[in-house]
């Protein structure tokens, strides 16, 4: 049965090919939601090196459902690789992305809700709070037993403008234990690098690959608001969809602190399933 | 009386939900500003236009509207009278650029203008 279930899978995602047309973003959420009916299903990895620590890989697998024009869920599993230390399974997080405006505006908000129940996660999909270096220098064991239930609001913010894409992300996050509100950003930018698209089906053509920047840190929290003692990046990233509708995504990402990563590699793959209950309900 | 109240709160609240998403409904035409109603299309003439529009179509309307736009059991035909002869080019790119939320059609302003202009193009062409 277990075999079945997945040669159905592949099957079905072999014959609902599409392209997707993402954003090169890896922390940075932008206004578009998931298409309804769409299921997307992404890998980020995200490799490093604090100084003075062991190298590791951050791995999240994110299940993106559009389940209405207005309203994205989406669900992830995250664990991790650490050199000279072990792989462990991190944790799972649950996100509700809500579009109250339905029409497109100058300035277009989203509000995303999401709980997570991580420990030792490494995948860095947001910075908040005092997060830095000194996190990833804990043995997994030890980093294990620190629990995070947490709760993560974002308003997210944005904008259209000439085939450019412009998001910025505020963000509190609170651990439901006793501790305080956690605060972080992240601002991006983008644009495919043609805007028309060719009349003949290609591959490398330039309307296939965006191109962008991000950047993204913590704000302190409750009772220490600010930039210092917490970690900031800064990099450049580009993606590829290719004809059988893969994405392809790379961003070199710099720590512009001490207190930061000195250098992020992140690289990702999204794949796309359009209608995909419907293509259950018909049977193909 | 605090009881009263609270149902009269939730009686509004409900009316207005359900007036806010009546007007975000299929009408869809009767909200497009003019200035957009008559916007023409700059790819208009264009054979190149329409031969790309048809791959925007394919890549990301298809699956919805059918491979030939004649519809699916849940999403509208392209090839009706309302879409090839009622509305304008420049109402069809309001469409697309803003969505139809409410009934399931979502923003496609991630394309850019000239992508959707080009799908236009292409869907223009198929009443022609």
């Amino acid at each position: 049965m277990h075999r079945y279930s997945w040669f159905l899978l592949v099957a079905v995602a072999a014959s609902a090919c599409c392209c997707a047309q993402e954003r090169p973003y890896f922390v940075t959420y932008s206004h578009e939601m998931e298409e309804p009916g769409n299921l997307e299903i992404e890998m980020y990895n995200a490799v490093g090196k604090p100084l003075a620590g062991n190298r590791f890989i951050g791995t999240t697998t994110e299940f993106e459902y559009g389940a209405k024009a207005w309203w994205t869920t989406e669900f992830y599993l995250d664990g991790q690789v650490t050199w000279h230390d072990s792989t462990i399974f991190t944790g799972y997080r649950w996100e509700n992305r809500f579009r109250p405006l339905l029409r497109e505006h100058r300035i277009n908000p989203v509000i995303y809700v999401e709980f997570e129940n991580t420990s030792a996660d490494k995948s860095l999909r947001e910075v908040v709070g005092h997060d830095g270096r000194p996190d990833f220098l804990d043995s997994n064991a030890e980093a294990r037993a620190d629990k995070e239930r947490e709760l993560e609001l974002k308003l997210i913010l944005g904008s259209n403008f000439r085939g450019w894409n412009l998001s910025e992300n505020f963000i509190a996050e609170k651990n439901l234990k006793n501790e305080p509100w956690e605060f972080g950003y992240a601002l991006a930018a983008s644009r495919p690098l043609r805007l028309a698209a060719s009349a003949h089906k290609c591959t490398f053509c330039p309307e296939k690959f965006q191109a962008g920047v991000e950047m993204y840190g913590g704000l302190g929290d409750w009772h220490s608001f600010g930039t210092r003692l917490t970690s900031h990046y800064l990099g450049p990233a580009i993606n590829w969809t290719s004809p059988n509708g893969f994405t392809l995504s790379f961003s070199p990402q710099f720590g512009l602190n001490d207190y930061s990563i000195p250098c992020l590699y992140r690289f990702g793959i999204q794949y796309e399933i359009e209608q995909i209950v419907n293509r259950f309900r018909r049977g193909e | 009386m605090k009881l009263k109240r609270a149902w009269l709160v939730i009686f509004t609240m409900l009316t207005l939900a359900v007036l806010a998403f009546g007007v975000a409904d299929g009408s869809w035409m009767r909200h497009v500003p003019a200035k957009d109603h008559d916007r023409k299309n700059p790819y208009e003439g264009q054979a190149d236009a329409v031969a790309a529009g048809r791959l925007v179509f394919e890549d990301h309307c298809s699956k919805c509207h059918g491979e030939n736009a004649e519809g699916t059991k849940k999403r509208p035909s392209l090839r009706s009278a309302r879409v090839q002869q009622e509305a304008t080019e420049g109402d069809l790119h309001w469409l697309l650029v803003n969505g139809n939320m409410a009934r399931g059609m979502p923003s496609w302003s991630k394309l850019g203008d000239p992508q959707i202009w080009q799908a236009i193009r292409y869907v223009k062409s198929l009443g022609q």
